[in-house]
Order: structure tokens, then C-alpha cells, then sequence
């Protein structure tokens, strides 16, 4: 059986730019695949090749084993960045005209809201909180029983309580054998996913596990007397510096070059385990520098 | 309008001896909507404080409330004169008809700096953000992230004693998101409050101390190691969803279930205990918060 969504070689070149440059990429039924990049990285248009919005400019791109068009789109839930409802319909409304848009082949239930939003279900669009808002937009998406999810910045501007209903519904999706592709820029989001592909600079630059692509780097900690006065000492030696709590985190430098940059003031100097966004910022970096192109 | 309990008062000081600016019981009500119900927040100077919520839970009130631009209807703010203050609104602030350069240019004379240091100081900020060869460019076509990070710029051009930012990393890329921390550690180092909304706790958990707000009210508060100290009963993690009652102290977080139990817990014996983080505490929080309203969703 073909992966539900897969780009061999993609390639899009928009006049003398590549916007994105030669991406392997496979979404197999039940898990959840997490795509992170910076703005430019090209993770928008993949996404927009995949939509079929625009064709690859070389290479393969296929959702269901055959070019995205229409009638993938059926089989395809997408919920845009800023949602895609319509502020003036109510929730039922808006579950009612996508079900419409979809047909009769979308389901018996396919205007049904789920349990928890059923009070919603009279109010305007407009009128509900954002955290509601969301789970429409999630209800909308899947009331036509796709097979593959994709999901822009699925929970941007919900509390943690709120997120984490979000993901739940997200991965309840997959156990249930859909496949769902999430861009976000917040790790504790990509930690929700089974794997990960990092984009940058129009390229894969790593893919695997969360724990995996942070795998065992290390950054250096600096716990001072004064924070302030050590970030000004590591700055002046050109070091990158970022707060953390009351601490400092200083990667990509060495503990030795660290306390030499601090001098004479007190402070602890000890290694930690590189956090996910720490490894992301380096891969971005490096993709991004000049000459680092292939 | 101002309540005539409602004032505005000289620093504080917090157990550091550093002025402490924030508010105490600030309560704001929008008509019949309550937004801020007796909400309390220190921001101590050369330290970054952050609110936490989600879209309606009172953040963006509360960061009004300390910029001077919205009056509590009872409560005490305590912030420095306005033009000591920087604000960053939810929508930015910027001109987006004038250049990167020009939109400096003119918060320095509004600031009333003198020209060099305020050409000193851009230049160097917009290097550090990444910003230097978009000097020329007219803010209305920067990239979101770019255009967030001058945003900050022209909050803290002018030194302030407390810069309010109201989620200035919100829909932000990572890499454009570490300039603006640098630029938001840049402040602090300078000795600046700094009180940051955000709806992160992987963010919030970079700040000295975090509020976490949910419906106008105080969720949790303290410094992040204080809130997981606080969190009452104990965390387990499961390989399956709990059946009964238990599903809705339970939610999934990295392929697995956390099981919250109010009480010491008798886990599975498959199940095994979890320190809990930030993130852990806050959704606990949440969930009791909720059994104690009657179990809504």
C-alpha cells in the first residue's frame, strides 16, 4: 500500500529561487508527523504543494498514491492557520456547509459536533473563544472521515489545559489509522508528534524522533550571582547567550572558553543536555549560512 | 474611568530590595464580563515575569492595566510614569507606511532621546535581531517575525523601567524567536521589568517567575520551581487512557497518559510515578480547578 502522503525529490523553484529543494517525505496511516521550520524554510510551500494549491517544479508529490487533485482533497482534512470557519455562520452552520461541500459520501454524522462543543452549537463563530473556535475547526475537518490530517499551527493561542484536549483528539485521530502531518514552531508541541522533519532553507535537515534530533549535545550553564553582569562579560567575548530562569545557557561553546569570558565573577559552570529548540536553532543556522548551500 | 480605590502608586520592593512594579487585586470588568477578578503580580526589576493563559483569560487586560493604557475598576497598580514604560500592544504598533529605520526614527522623538543615542542604540538592536540590511525596508512588508522584533525594538528603544509585552512571540519561528529573547535579555540585563504574555509554558518556563491566569483569575503563581512544588495529590504515567472517573484527571503528553490522583495515588503497578514539570502542574491546575466548578468542560 502507498504511504497516504509522499514527496520524492520535491522541488519547487519560484523564478531563480528555490523554495524548496529536493524533500523526502512519507506519512503513513496512524502517526503523526511533525514539520518544523523557520519562516523561509519552505515548510509552506510543501504544504501547499501537498494541498495541490501549486505543482512541484521537479521530483514526485502524491497523496494517496496519485497526484493531489480534487478528488484527494476528499479524502484530506486541512485545518489552515487561521482556521477556515466562517465568523458569521454558527458552529452547526458551518459543520452543515461542509458537509455540504463534501457530499453525501461525507458520512451520517457528518454534522455532528462532538459532546463537549454540542452547547456551542447556535452561537456565532465569531462570538466563541478561540479555544472553541479550534475545536470546530477540528470537528470540521474530520467530519468527512479523511484519511490524512494536515494541521497548521494546530493549537496557537489555547491554554495548556485546552492544548492538550487538542492533542488528544489529534492523536485519538491517529490510533484510528489516520496519518497527520502538523507544522508548528513550538517544541512542546513537536514533542507530540512521532516524528519529526526539519526544514531549513528549502531542505530536510534532520528527521527522526524529538529525542533523537536533540540526541546527546551538550550546551553550557552558568548559574551566576548576577545573571546580568555574566551576560554582559559573555557578550563583550561574542558568545550566544539565553536566559533561562535565573541562568544562562551559552551553546555551541565550550565550558572553558565560558569561564574564561566570565573572569573573576562567581558564578557555577556546568553542561546540560541541548534542548530540542537549542539542536532546531543550529540545524536553521547552519543551513542558513553563507556557503552552507549544496 | 477610575474608581477612587484604584491608584497608581510609587515601586514596591520585593525580599531582593530590587523596586518591584505590578499590580495588587486589580479587578477589571468589561460591561457584565468580568475579566480580571483580584489578579496580583510582581515584576521585579532586571527580571522577566510571565503571564500565561489562553486567548480570553485576562492577559491582555492585566498588561494594559501595568502600561497605564486601561484604569482597574478597583486594585493597585504600582508602574513607572508612562514615558518610563514601554508597551507592546497584541497588535504591534508599528507604521507600516514608514521604513524600519523611519519607525525608530520617530519612536526616538516621541521618546524625546537624543539623536545619537537613539541611532546608537537602533543600530546595534537591529544587528543583534538580524535586522540591519532590512533597515531600508517599510515595516509593512517585513516578515511577521521580523516585524515582532522591531516591534520590541521600539518598545525598549528609550531604556524604560518596565517593558509590557503583550505576546511578542506568538505565531514567531524559533529562529526569530531567540532574537527576540536576546533583545528581551538585553532589557533585563539593563535592569528593566519586564512582564511578557504568553500562551508557552516552554516559554514561560525561561522567566524568573510566571502567572498563570484562567478566566480572569490567578491559576498559579511563583517561580516555576514554586509552582510544581505547589501542585497538590501526585503524577503517574500510563501506556493506556484510564477508564472511570480517572479519565478526566488524565490527559496524553509525549505518546503516553499522565494520571493526575488529588491524593497520594495508588498506581497501577504498571504505571510508574513522574516528577511533574511546568506544564504538568499548570494542566493539573487547570483540571482541579474544573472538578471543583462541578466537572465542566
Amino acid at each position: 500500500m502507498s504511504p497516504l502522503a509522499r514527496c520524492a525529490r520535491a522541488t519547487k523553484r519560484f523564478g531563480h529561487v528555490t523554495a524548496v529543494s529536493e524533500v523526502d517525505l512519507v506519512v503513513e496511516p496512524g502517526e503523526i508527523v511533525g514539520l518544523l521550520g523557520a519562516n523561509g524554510a519552505g515548510k509552506t510551500t510543501l504544504i501547499r504543494m501537498l494541498l495541490g494549491l501549486i505543482p512541484a517544479t521537479d521530483g514526485e508529490v502524491a497523496l494517496f498514491g496519485e497526484p493531489p487533485s480534487r478528488r484527494t482533497r476528499r479524502r484530506l482534512g486541512y485545518v489552515p492557520q487561521g482556521l477556515g470557519l466562517y465568523d458569521d455562520l454558527t458552529a452547526a452552520e458551518n459543520m452543515e456547509f461542509t458537509a455540504a461541500i463534501f457530499g453525501p459520501g461525507s458520512g451520517p454524522d457528518a454534522t455532528e459536533l462532538p459532546g463537549e462543543i454540542r452547547p456551542y452549537a447556535r452561537e456565532l463563530i465569531g462570538s466563541l473563544p478561540l479555544g472553541v473556535q479550534r475545536r470546530v475547526a477540528f470537528a470540521q475537518a474530520l467530519s468527512h472521515q479523511p484519511d490524512l490530517l494536515m494541521l497548521d499551527e494546530p493549537t496557537s493561542g489555547v491554554d495548556p489545559l485546552g492544548r492538550a484536549r487538542l492533542w488528544e483528539t489529534i492523536a485519538d485521530a491517529a490510533d484510528a489509522g489516520v496519518g497527520v502531518l502538523v507544522t508548528t514552531h513550538y517544541m512542546e508541541e513537536a514533542q507530540e508528534c512521532g516524528r519529526l522533519v526539519i526544514m531549513a532553507d528549502g531542505r530536510v535537515v534532520a528527521e527522526g524522533t524529538a529525542a533523537g534530533i536533540a540526541g546527546s549535545r551538550q550546551v553550557v550553564v552558568v548559574e551566576a550571582e548576577s545573571w546580568s553582569e555574566a551576560f554582559g562579560a559573555l557578550e563583550r567575548s561574542g558568545l550566544q547567550v539565553a536566559l533561562a530562569g535565573r541562568g544562562l545557557r551559552v551553546p555551541g561553546a565550550e565550558p572553558a572558553d565560558v569561564r574564561r569570558a566570565l573572569g573573576d565573577l562567581p558564578a557555577v559552570v556546568r553542561q546540560a543536555p541541548a534542548t530540542l529548540e537549542e539542536r532546531f536553532f543550529e540545524l536553521s543556522q547552519q543551513a542558513t549560512a553563507p556557503g552552507a548551500a549544496a | 474611568m477610575t474608581s477612587p480605590d484604584a491608584t497608581v502608586a510609587a515601586a514596591g520592593r520585593d525580599g531582593a530590595g530590587l523596586p518591584a512594579w505590578g499590580g495588587t487585586q486589580v479587578c477589571v470588568a468589561y460591561g457584565r464580563t468580568v475579566a480580571l477578578d483580584g489578579v496580583t503580580l510582581s515584576a521585579p526589576a532586571g527580571r522577566v515575569t510571565a503571564v500565561v493563559g489562553g486567548d480570553g483569560a485576562g492577559k491582555s487586560t492585566l498588561l494594559r492595566c501595568l502600561a497605564g493604557v486601561l484604569a482597574p475598576d478597583s486594585g493597585t497598580i504600582r508602574r513607572p510614569a508612562k514615558e518610563r514604560t514601554g508597551y507592546l500592544p497584541a497588535s504591534s504598533g508599528i507604521y507600516p507606511d514608514l521604513t524600519v529605520a523611519e519607525n525608530l526614527d520617530f519612536r526616538a522623538k516621541g521618546y524625546g532621546m537624543s539623536r545619537q543615542d537613539a541611532r546608537e542604540r537602533a543600530a546595534e538592536y537591529l544587528d543583534r535581531a538580524g535586522l540591519t540590511p532590512a533597515a531600508g525596508r517599510l515595516a509593512g512588508q517585513l516578515s511577521g517575525g521580523m516585524r515582532h522584533k522591531l516591534a520590541v525594538i521600539a518598545a525598549m528603544l528609550h531604556q524604560p523601567e518596565l517593558l509590557v509585552l503583550d505576546e511578542p512571540t506568538t505565531g514567531v519561528d524559533p529562529v526569530s524567536r531567540s532574537g527576540l529573547w536576546w533583545l528581551i535579555t538585553r532589557a533585563a540585563a539593563e535592569g528593566c521589568a519586564i512582564v511578557l504574555a504568553t500562551t508557552y509554558l516552554g516559554e514561560a518556563e525561561r522567566c524568573a517567575s510566571v502567572l498563570v491566569l484562567d478566566a480572569g483569575t490567578a491559576l498559579a503563581s511563583g517561580t516555576p520551581e514554586e509552582i510544581v512544588a505547589a501542585m497538590p495529590g501526585s503524577l503517574r504515567a500510563a501506556a493506556v487512557k484510564p477508564a472511570g472517573d480517572a479519565a478526566a484527571r488524565s490527559w496524553r503528553r509525549a505518546g503516553r497518559w499522565r494520571i493526575w490522583d488529588p491524593g497520594p495515588g495508588r498506581p497501577d503497578p504498571d504505571d510508574s510515578a513522574i516528577t511533574p514539570d511546568l506544564q504538568d502542574a499548570v494542566i493539573i491546575a487547570a483540571i482541579s480547578r474544573q472538578q471543583r466548578a462541578g466537572g465542566a468542560a
